[in-house]
C-alpha cells in the first residue's frame, strides 16, 4: 500500500479534529475557504498540486457539512488537466459535489467524451466512472453511443467494460431511448456470455433494468440467465476470486433471480425444469450456518430464489415448502430473517393464494409485533393488515387495539388508521365495528384523524339498529372520568342525534345526557364547543314534553355565547337561540340527520393515495406499476404504431377502456345477458367440481364429442348478442374473410366451470392463441390478468377484446395492443368492482385476425358470484341468532328443489366449500342436513353475512329442501339460485319438475330487487 | 438500486458520503441529519434495516463507524449488506486493519476504493482481489506522475543554475 499523503490536507484535518467546540471549527473553517477562495482567485500562482490539495480540503469541509459554495469551476477545470492525479481528482471531487443539475457539469462534456473515445484506458475509467454516477440527461444523448461502442468492444479491457456497461445503465436510466437501436436485444444476449464475472455483474444489472421496463424483446436473454443460475448454483467454472464466504458470486446470484422475476412466464418446458431444480436446491439446500456474512450471503440468494418461485406461481407443494421456511424464519432469533420472513410473507400475500397457510403462523406474527425491533414491529404490522379477512379480522383487530397502548408513538397513526380500517373492511357486524373505532379514540384519540370519527358517524346514522347502541356505548365512555377531546366530539354528535332513544333507560334521561355533556365542555377546545351546542340544541328539541328547567339552563348557554370571539361559536349560538323561540321551525330545522350518500370510505382512500405509507403498500404499488407497464410496454413497443413514446418509469398510466363503451352497449347487452343466464343453467353440463380432471373426464364429455358441445356452447353464447350480432360482425369483416371458421382447442364451458372454482388457468385455446387468466380476489375487488399469448411464428393483428359487463360489475380493462407479437405473451390486467349481488356475468369480446382469419369469440368471465364470498366459520350462538333474527321472506328463502345431482352429503359440503361457502359441521344435530355460512362483498354495503341450510332426505337424494338468509333480499335470492343451478343436474326431459319460483326469474330484469321481489312473491 | 453510502461515526460525524440519485445540497444535508438521528439510536441486536421515507435504509455498524446505504422498497436487504461488508473488507485489506482515523486521513482513498466497488448505484466488482489489483495500478500511476514532474523540477532548476 503506498499512501501519498498530502501533508497540507493531514495538517488541516488535524487541525479541524482539535478544535474543541464547533465554534472554534467553524472560525477555522471559514479562514481555510478564505484562504482557498484567494488561492483560486490567483489561479495562475497555483501548481497543480497546490490545485489539488484545494480541491480535496473543499470536499473535506462539504463532507462536515459546510455550504462550499464556490470553486466548482476549478474542480471541474481539474478534469482537463492532461496528467493523471490531477484529473482523477477533478473527476472524483466533481461527482461528489455536483448532481446532475449543476451546470457546470456541461462544461465538462466535451472533455469527458474526449476520455471516453481516446485511446486511455485509465481516462476511459474514470470519465466512465463520473458519467456513471452523476451523468444527466444531457450526458445520455451525447455520450451512450460511445458508452455502447465500448460495452461491445472486444478490444477493450474488463476494468473498461464493466464500467461502461453501468454507465450505459445509468444513461439508459435519465434517457430509455438511448437503447432503442436495432439489434442491441442481440448484443444483450451475447453479453450474457461474458466470461468475466465483473463483466458480467454489471451487464446483468443493466439487464435488470432493460427487462424491469421491458421484457418482450429480451426473451432470448432468458434460457441465457438461466444458464448462468445454474453454473452458478452448481459452482462450476468459478474463479476463487468471484466466491465471497464459499458462495459463488451471490450478488451475480441475487441479480439474475431479479432479471428472470420480469418476465412473466417461462414457456420452455427444459429451460423451466432446469430453473426449478436450481430454485429447489437453494430452498432446500441453505443451512444456517455460524459465520455470519456466509449466513447473509446465501440468505440473500434464498430470499430471492423465494421471490422467484413466488413469481413463476409454482406448483402448490413448492408453494408451501416457500411458506413453510417463512413460518421457520419469523422465529428463528436471528433479527434480519425475522425481517426478512415477516415482509415477504406479506409479499406472499400479494402474489398467490396461500391467504390460508400464512393464517397458520398468526400467533406468531402477533409475537412479532411485541418485538423489542420498530423495524419488525411495521412489518408485523403490514403482514397483520395484508393477512386480515372476516375470519380473522376480530382477533387481529383485538390485537392492534392491545398493542396500541404500548406502540411506539411513531407508529400510532398508522396502527389505529390502519386498525380503523380492518374494523370497517371486516365488521362481522356493526356493533362491534362501532366498539373498536370506539376504542381507538379511548386509547389513542391524539392519533385518530378526524377521517376516522366522521365515518363512524357515517356508519350510525345511516343504520338504524346502530343509533340506540352507539349511543348507549359513547354515553359509557362519557362516564369515566378522563375523555379524549375527539371522543366528546364523538359522543356529542350522537347523543345530539340519538340519545332520545335511550330516554327510558337509568340515567339517560335528556337532563343527564345534557349535564354528561355539558361537563366536558370546559376542558375542550374552541372546535369542539360549535358540535356540543348543537347536541344541545338537539336534545332540547328532542325533549317531549319540553322541561323548563333544561331549556332555561341551555338557553343560557347559547346567551352566554352570542358575544363569543369565535366566529362559528357564536353564530351557532345566536342562530339556536333564534330557532329555540321559535318552537315548530326548530323540529323542521334540527330534525335528525338525513342518511349519508354511500361511498367509498375515505380512510381506504387515503392509504391507496397515501405515498410511501408503508412498506407493504409501495410494494403493492410497485407490483401494480409492474403490471401496468407489461401491459403498456407491448403497446410501446411497436415503432411501426407511431414513434415510441417516451414512458417515464413509474409513472404509466392505464389506458382503461373507457366505461362508455361498453354503456353503450348497456341497453343492447343487459337483456341478452340475462337470457343468456337462462340459457346457462340448461347448457351447464354438470356441476362443477373441484378437480379440473374429473370435470374433463366426467360423463358428460364422455356423452358426446367435445367438438360438438364447444360449438353449441359457443353458438349458444354468440347467439346471445342476437340480430345485432350478425350486423355487426359483417360491419367489420370484409366479404372474403371468413368468421371463426378457427375450432377452439379443448371445451369452452369446461374452461371456464373450472376457472369459476380456481384462480387461475386457460380460459381459451384455438390453434394461434391461448388465454390465459389469473385473478386474485379481495372482498369485492377483483384483479383479474389476461395472459394473451401468440402461438405462431406470426403475427397476431387487429386485436380486440371489449368486456362486456353486466350491469353488477365494474370492469376496466387496461389497453389490449393491436398486435401481438409472434411467440410473444401480452399480459392485460383487468380490474373488476361487485356492486351488488346478481349472478349475470362479464363477457369477454375477443377478436384477432391471422392471416386471412377473423376470429371472434365471446367468452364468460369467471367473475362468478362466489368470487366474492369469503367462507366464514361462525360461531353457533351467533349462527342462531341470526338465523331467527332473518326470520322470513324476502331476507329467508325457502325452497323445495327437485332434479338434483345425486351426490352423498360430504361431496355437497365439498361442493359449497369449493365455491366459498364454508360448511359448519355440528349446527345442525340432524345428520342429513347440511349448515354452512359465508360473506358476501360488494361496493354498497358491507360485508353481508350468508347462512344456507339444506335439508336432504336420505330417501330421495334427488330432492333436497334449501333455506338462505341473509341482510339483502337480492342476496338472499341470487344466493339461492346460484346454489340451486350448482346442484341440480342437466333436465333429461323437457318436462322435468322446474322449480316454480324459478320460472319467472328470465323475464326479470336483472338490476332491478324491486321486480325480483314482486316476481317472488306472485 | 443504491440511492446513496452514508458513514457516519457514532458522534454522528460525516466520514463519507456519496449520492448516486440527484439530491440538492439542502436535501443532503436534512437526510443526513434525519438518518443520523435514527439510525444512532437503535440499540445494538436489532436488525440491520431500517424503513426511512419510503426508502430502506440498511446499516451495519463497524466499531466507531456507521456504514448505511439506501436502497428501494424491493431490493435485496441481505444483498446490500454483505456489499457493506465487503467494502469493509476491501478497506481493511487496503489499509491493514483499517480503523476509523484511516478514513478521516485518508478519505479520498475511501472514495477512490468505493468507486471501484460501486457505480450507478450497483455492484461494480464482487471479487476483492481485481478492486485491490485496479487501485494499486492507480497509486503506481500517481507515484510515478509525482515522479516525474519532480525529476523534471530537478532538470529545470539544473538547467537554471
Amino acid at each position: 500500500m503506498s499512501m501519498h499523503g498530502m501533508r497540507g490536507l493531514s495538517v488541516f484535518i488535524s487541525e479541524i479534529r482539535n478544535c474543541q467546540n464547533k465554534e472554534q471549527e467553524r472560525l477555522r473553517i471559514d479562514k481555510e475557504l478564505g484562504n482557498v477562495r484567494n488561492r483560486f482567485k490567483n489561479e495562475k500562482g497555483l501548481t497543480p498540486y497546490e490545485k489539488k490539495k484545494y480541491v480535496w480540503k473543499m470536499l473535506y469541509i462539504y463532507m462536515l457539512g459546510y455550504d462550499v459554495d464556490f470553486g466548482h469551476m476549478e474542480t471541474v477545470s481539474l478534469i482537463s488537466a492532461p496528467k493523471y492525479p490531477e484529473k482523477q481528482v477533478g473527476y472524483i471531487v466533481t461527482s461528489c459535489l455536483l448532481n446532475e443539475n449543476h451546470d457546470f457539469l456541461r462544461l465538462a462534456i466535451n472533455t469527458v467524451r474526449n476520455d471516453i473515445i481516446g485511446r486511455n484506458e485509465t481516462f476511459q475509467c474514470l470519465a466512465l466512472t463520473m458519467v456513471g454516477n452523476i451523468g444527466g440527461r444531457e450526458f445520455a444523448e451525447s455520450l451512450a453511443p460511445d458508452v455502447q461502442k465500448l460495452l461491445l468492444s472486444s478490444s477493450c479491457r474488463p476494468l473498461v467494460r464493466k464500467k461502461a456497461a453501468l454507465c450505459l445503465l445509468r444513461l439508459y436510466r435519465k434517457n430509455p431511448d438511448i437503447v432503442n437501436v436495432d439489434g442491441w436485444a442481440d448484443r444483450m444476449a451475447q453479453l450474457l456470455d461474458e466470461r468475466d464475472l465483473g463483466v458480467l455483474t454489471s451487464s446483468m444489472s443493466l439487464l435488470v433494468a432493460l427487462v424491469s421496463n421491458n421484457h418482450e424483446v429480451y426473451w432470448s436473454c432468458l434460457p441465457k440467465c438461466v444458464k448462468i443460475l445454474e453454473r452458478l448454483a452448481r459452482n462450476q467454472d468459478v474463479p476463487q476470486e468471484y466466491t465471497y464466504y464459499g458462495i459463488p458470486s451471490p450478488w451475480l446470484q441475487v441479480k439474475t433471480m431479479r432479471a428472470l422475476q420480469y418476465f412473466p412466464t417461462i414457456e420452455d418446458p427444459n429451460t423451466r425444469r432446469t430453473l426449478f431444480e436450481v430454485l429447489q436446491r437453494i430452498l432446500m439446500g441453505t443451512d444456517v450456518v455460524k459465520n455470519v456474512n456466509k449466513n447473509n450471503a446465501s440468505h440473500a440468494v434464498l430470499f430471492e430464489a423465494l421471490a422467484l418461485v413466488m413469481h413463476l406461481d409454482a406448483e402448490k407443494e413448492m408453494m408451501s415448502q416457500c411458506v413453510a421456511l417463512l413460518g421457520k424464519f419469523i422465529a428463528v432469533r436471528e433479527p434480519n430473517i425475522r425481517y426478512l420472513g415477516l415482509e415477504n410473507m406479506t409479499r406472499m400475500l400479494m402474489v398467490t393464494d396461500v391467504q390460508e397457510i400464512i393464517k397458520r403462523h398468526q400467533a406468531q406474527i402477533i409475537t412479532s409485533l411485541k418485538d423489542p425491533d420498530v423495524s419488525i414491529r411495521r412489518r408485523a404490522l403490514d403482514l397483520l393488515y395484508g393477512m386480515c379477512d372476516v375470519t380473522n379480522a376480530k382477533d387481529i383487530v383485538e390485537e392492534l387495539l392491545q398493542y396500541l397502548s404500548s406502540a411506539d408513538f411513531t407508529m400510532r397513526e398508522e396502527l389505529s388508521l390502519k386498525a380503523a380500517i380492518l374494523a370497517e373492511k371486516f365488521a362481522p357486524d356493526l356493533s362491534w365495528y362501532v366498539d373498536v373505532i370506539l376504542q381507538l379514540i379511548d386509547k389513542a384519540g391524539d392519533f385518530i384523524s378526524d377521517d376516522i370519527w366522521f365515518r363512524v358517524v357515517q356508519f350510525v346514522t345511516n343504520n338504524d339498529d346502530l343509533q340506540p347502541y352507539a349511543a348507549a356505548k359513547v354515553k359509557e365512555y362519557l362516564d369515566k372520568s378522563a375523555v379524549h377531546e375527539t371522543m366528546v366530539k364523538v359522543s356529542a354528535y350522537i347523543l345530539g342525534e340519538y340519545s332520545h332513544l335511550l330516554a327510558r333507560r337509568p340515567g339517560c334521561s335528556p337532563k343527564e345526557i345534557f349535564s354528561l355533556l355539558h361537563e366536558k365542555l370546559p376542558t375542550v377546545s374552541t372546535t369542539t364547543i360549535p358540535i356540543l351546542l348543537s347536541a344541545y340544541a338537539k336534545i332540547l328539541m328532542h325533549t317531549q314534553p319540553p322541561d323548563q328547567e333544561l331549556q332555561s339552563q341551555i338557553w343560557s348557554i347559547f346567551n352566554k355565547y352570542e358575544s363569543c370571539i369565535d366566529a362559528e361559536i357564536q353564530q351557532r349560538a345566536v342562530e339556536y337561540l333564534a330557532l329555540c323561540q321559535r318552537g315548530a321551525a326548530l323540529m323542521d330545522i334540527l330534525a335528525e340527520m338525513p342518511k349519508f350518500p354511500e361511498r367509498k370510505s375515505s380512510l381506504i382512500k387515503r392509504t391507496e393515495y397515501s405515498e410511501g405509507d408503508t412498506a407493504e403498500q409501495s410494494a403493492i404499488k410497485l407490483r401494480a406499476q409492474q403490471q401496468t407497464s407489461n401491459a403498456l410496454v407491448v403497446t410501446d413497443q411497436h415503432p411501426a404504431n407511431g414513434a415510441t413514446s417516451p414512458v417515464p418509469v413509474g409513472q404509466l398510466s392505464l389506458v382503461k377502456v373507457p366505461s362508455m363503451m361498453t354503456t353503450e352497449n348497456d341497453t343492447s347487452t343487459d337483456h341478452p345477458l340475462s337470457q343468456q343466464n337462462g340459457a346457462l343453467s340448461n347448457v351447464d353440463p354438470q356441476p362443477p367440481s373441484a378437480d379440473l380432471l374429473s370435470d374433463i373426464l366426467g360423463p358428460l364429455a364422455i356423452e358426446g364429442p367435445p367438438g360438438a358441445t364447444v360449438q353449441s356452447e359457443h353458438n349458444a353464447v354468440s347467439g346471445l348478442e342476437g340480430g345485432s350480432d350478425a350486423a355487426d360482425g359483417s360491419a367489420i369483416v370484409p366479404v372474403d374473410e371468413q368468421t371463426n371458421t378457427v375450432q377452439p382447442i379443448g371445451n369452452i364451458a369446461e374452461r371456464f366451470h373450472a376457472l369459476c372454482l380456481k384462480d387461475s388457468g386457460v380460459l381459451y385455446e384455438d390453434p394461434y392463441i391461448q388465454i390465459g387468466i389469473k385473478a386474485e380476489w379481495r372482498g369485492h375487488h377483483g384483479r383479474l390478468v389476461l395472459f394473451l399469448g401468440n402461438k405462431n411464428t406470426a403475427p397476431l393483428v387487429s386485436v380486440q377484446a371489449i368486456i362486456l359487463p353486466p350491469a353488477h360489475l365494474k370492469v376496466e380493462l387496461s389497453l389490449v395492443p393491436d398486435t401481438i407479437p409472434p411467440r410473444a405473451q401480452v399480459q392485460c390486467p383487468l380490474e373488476v368492482v361487485n356492486l351488488r349481488p346478481s349472478r349475470d356475468m362479464a363477457v369477454l369480446d375477443f377478436s384477432y385476425k391471422f392471416g386471412t382469419n377473423m376470429v371472434n369469440v365471446k367468452l364468460r368471465l369467471p367473475a362468478t358470484l362466489n368470487k366474492f364470498l369469503q367462507p366464514i366459520q361462525v360461531p353457533a350462538e351467533e349462527f342462531f341468532s341470526q338465523w331467527r333474527s332473518l326470520s322470513g321472506p324476502p331476507l329467508k328463502l325457502q325452497e323445495v328443489i327437485r332434479g338434483i345431482r345425486p351426490m352423498p352429503l360430504p361431496e355437497m359440503a365439498n361442493l359449497l366449500n369449493s365455491f366459498r361457502i364454508m360448511n359448519c359441521p355440528g349446527l345442525d344435530p340432524n345428520p342429513n342436513n347440511l349448515v354452512a355460512s359465508t360473506t358476501f362483498y360488494s361496493e354498497s354495503r358491507p360485508a353481508m353475512l350468508c347462512l344456507v341450510r339444506i335439508e336432504t332426505d336420505p330417501a330421495d337424494r334427488t330432492q333436497l329442501r334449501m333455506t338462505l338468509a341473509s341482510g339483502d333480499p337480492t342476496l338472499t335470492f341470487e344466493l339461492k339460485e346460484f346454489i340451486k343451478e350448482q346442484l341440480i343436474s342437466i333436465p333429461t326431459a323437457p318436462q322435468s319438475p322446474a322449480p316454480p319460483a324459478a320460472q319467472p326469474t328470465p323475464q326479470i330484469p336483472p338490476n332491478d330487487p324491486a321486480a325480483i321481489l314482486a316476481g317472488l312473491l306472485s | 438500486m443504491i440511492h446513496f453510502v452514508l458513514l457516519i461515526s457514532r458522534q454522528g460525524k460525516v466520514r463519507l458520503t456519496k449520492w448516486y440519485s440527484p439530491y440538492s445540497q439542502k436535501e443532503r444535508t436534512k437526510v443526513i441529519r434525519e438518518l443520523g438521528g435514527v439510525i444512532l439510536s437503535r440499540g445494538p441486536k436489532l436488525c440491520n434495516f431500517v424503513d426511512w421515507r419510503g426508502f430502506k435504509v440498511v446499516y451495519k455498524r463497524y466499531a466507531s463507524l456507521y456504514f448505511c446505504m439506501c436502497i428501494d422498497q424491493d431490493d435485496n436487504e441481505l444483498e446490500v449488506l454483505e456489499i457493506i461488508h465487503h467494502f469493509v473488507e476491501i478497506l481493511d485489506r487496503y489499509f491493514g486493519s483499517v480503523c476509523e482515523l484511516d478514513l478521516i486521513f485518508n478519505f479520498h482513498k475511501a472514495y477512490y476504493i468505493l468507486d471501484e466497488l460501486l457505480l450507478a448505484g450497483e455492484l461494480q466488482e464482487s471479487s476483492k482481489k481485481t478492486v485491490a489489483r485496479l487501485i494499486a495500478a492507480q497509486d503506481s500511476l500517481v507515484e510515478t506522475a509525482k515522479e516525474q514532474a519532480s525529476s523534471i523540477s530537478n532538470i529545470i532548476a539544473q538547467a537554471t543554475k
